[in-house]
């Protein structure tokens, strides 16, 4: 196993424990911990490939996670913001007792 | 396969292991610090400083903090009896461990993956700068315009929905009607209403004068 494939291997773990956080979990804020899992394993796979890949003199890999991790920092204001409004709605933060859309 | 790398990948998968399985969600949030600080060190092996400092800076410093902060205000939500994992559990977990066994055997079977390690090109916070204000200058305007939009939507989000009920105060109506004719007397009447209607011990006796009074002021 060479070192690329160690990392994409990490990867895929890290992507699999945050789906199944946030498939299984009833809390809303670890399904949403579950996501930042699966982003970050989409970074470190980006950054894995930008190390071994043939043509490591482009820069679009390193490019591509900083304007990734903006993305998320973004993803996770909002998130939160509404699990906040979720829980001042319905005192819960229950996911699975969330079940209306409008109060 | 380095020695740096296993402990760093065990760390790392094993506190993202924890950050969802924990039942205190304190702990959780801790967890999941610990597994950003270990995917950052990853980074920093990758030879990827800017990216790993960046982690560190956004993840462990704004995200992970914001995490514990909606914990702190969503507390007292999960009953202590209650199940941590949905009905259909076994159904996100064979989901996911499909997923895991996919990407692995991809990743395992595959021939593109080059064993050779190509040679080491630093990549310069400077040469990121640049090409950030060059080439990439008009993904960075939309993420800019999309971290103000966010930081205005969670704001509005986050608001108090609605204006609030007022408290509901014997006597609030005939105190509001009373304020809007302007009348001083009324005014003093309407008190001595309140003060009638709190039950108040020693004026119990002058209740029935003060109420007569009352209604022809509402009325004007």
């Amino acid at each position: 196993m060479n070192p690329l494939q160690g990392y994409l291997l990490l990867s895929a773990l890290l992507f699999g424990i945050g789906l199944a956080g946030a498939l299984t979990r009833r809390n809303a804020i670890i399904v949403l911990i579950g996501i930042e899992l699966m982003l970050n394993a989409a970074n470190l796979n980006f950054i894995a490939f930008w190390r071994y890949s043939p043509n490591p003199q482009a820069s679009a890999g390193i490019i591509f996670v900083l304007f990734s991790i903006g993305v998320a920092a973004a993803e996770a204001a909002v998130g939160l913001a509404l699990i906040i409004a979720i829980y001042r709605h319905f005192k819960t933060s229950d996911v699975s007792q969330v079940n209306t859309m409008r109060g | 396969m380095s020695p740096v790398f296993i402990i760093l990948a065990l760390l790392t998968s094993l506190s993202a292991l924890a950050a969802v399985s924990l039942r205190n969600l304190v702990h959780c949030a801790l967890a999941l610090t610990i597994t950003f600080a270990g995917l950052a060190a990853l980074y920093l092996q990758l030879h990827a400083q800017f990216v790993g400092f960046a982690q560190i800076l956004v993840y462990i410093g704004a995200v992970a903090i914001l995490i514990v902060f909606a914990i702190l205000l969503t507390r007292g939500a999960e009953p202590a009896g209650v199940s941590l994992f949905s009905k259909s559990w076994y159904l996100g977990a064979g989901v996911a461990a499909v997923v895991f066994a996919v990407l692995a055997g991809v990743v395992l079977s595959s021939k593109a993956l080059s064993p050779q390690v190509p040679p080491l090109a630093e990549i310069s916070v400077h040469q990121i700068g640049d090409q950030l204000m060059t080439r990439y200058v008009l993904p960075l305007e939309v993420l800019g315009l999309l971290l103000t939009a966010a930081l205005i939507g969670a704001v509005i989000i986050a608001m108090n929905e609605g204006p609030k009920r007022k408290k509901e105060i014997p006597g609030a109506d005939r105190l509001s009607a009373s304020a809007t004719n302007g009348d001083g007397q009324a005014h003093e009447a309407a008190l001595r209403g309140l003060a009638v209607d709190a039950g108040l011990p020693g004026s119990a006796g002058t209740a029935s004068p003060e109420r007569e009074v009352h209604p022809g002021e509402v009325a004007t």
